[in-house]
């Protein structure tokens, strides 16, 4: 119990992608599903660092960075495209985006 | 003992950050929990001797993309209140638990098994900072300069959509004018 292992971790990892998960599914509003992506990466993130320590090699951490600088330049391009489709349609739910609907 | 107060304090923090995020229907709120949620995730990176992780996650994530998406949601209308989608809970609960369960048992698989070999083990005597930098400039030396260039593009990207029309402000123009270019703007944009 207060021993902390890469179990604990790896639980504390599971519960949070669980959250993201279900933000992924429950929201509309597609700023809020980014919202959601954000913390599955945060999730997985921990998940590396963790291994990381208690393997003591340093690939966990390599791969926690990418990770983050792929969340940072999906953020940027994400809101980009986000802004313009809120420009032309007022809103930015998931609804409203039927315009491949057959 | 400490360790352990120090998880237990961060993770109940977290999770319950991260949990107001995605139930909230204020999007300013799910803002601020996120961004919350971000520093006390830096905790645990801290706790595991990732130092400059810890330091990457701040600095990155609540200075640069939190910051971001303050920034981008004063283009949305925020203030108006979250729609949900009206499905089962039950279904979604059971299915995010499975594929997160999955997720991790795919990860600790190899574990288990014992079939994990540290390829590039810690070195002793030096900080994590340096460990970090001598990994990073030799073994991951490619996939640094192509996450720099890919970086790179998603600024081009950023500025050239967000940007358009940046050269009209609405605030030297009058009344008219405004309402003249909000007419033209239907007229291309539908």
């Amino acid at each position: 119990m207060m021993e902390i292992g890469l179990n604990h971790y790896l639980v504390l990892s599971t519960i949070l992608f669980a959250i993201g998960l279900v933000g992924v599914m429950k929201r509309k509003n597609l700023l809020l599903l980014f919202f959601a992506t954000e913390i599955l990466l945060n999730a997985v993130n921990i998940a590396f660092a963790a291994i990381s320590h208690y393997y003591g090699d340093l690939t966990g951490q390599m791969f926690a960075f990418f990770v983050i600088a792929i969340a940072a330049s999906e953020v940027a391009v994400g809101l980009g495209l986000l802004i313009v489709w809120y420009k032309r349609h007022g809103n930015i739910d998931l609804d409203a985006m039927t315009s491949m609907k057959g | 003992m400490f360790e352990a107060i120090a998880f237990y304090l961060f993770a109940f923090l977290t999770i319950a950050m991260f949990y107001i995020t995605v139930t909230t229907k204020h999007a300013l709120y799910a803002l601020t929990a996120l961004a919350a949620g971000m520093i006390f995730i830096s905790a645990f990176f801290f706790i595991l001797g990732a130092d400059f992780l810890g330091v990457v996650q701040i600095i990155v994530y609540t200075g640069a993309v939190m910051a971001l998406y303050a920034f981008g949601m004063m283009f949305f209308d925020t203030t108006r209140e979250v729609k949900e989608k009206q499905g089962n809970k039950a279904i979604i609960v059971g299915l995010s638990t499975l594929a997160a369960v999955l997720i991790v048992l795919i990860v600790s698989a190899p574990m288990i098994s014992d079939n994990i070999v540290a390829l590039y083990p810690a070195i002793d005597g030096v900080g994590n900072i340096q460990e970090i930098g001598l990994v990073l400039f030799t073994k991951y030396l490619i996939p640094f300069e192509v996450a720099a260039i890919m970086l790179l593009v998603a600024m081009v990207a950023g500025i050239v959509l967000a940007g358009k029309k940046m050269d009209i402000s609405l605030t030297l123009m009058d009344a008219e004018e405004i309402k003249a270019n909000e007419e033209k703007n239907k007229k291309v944009l539908s």
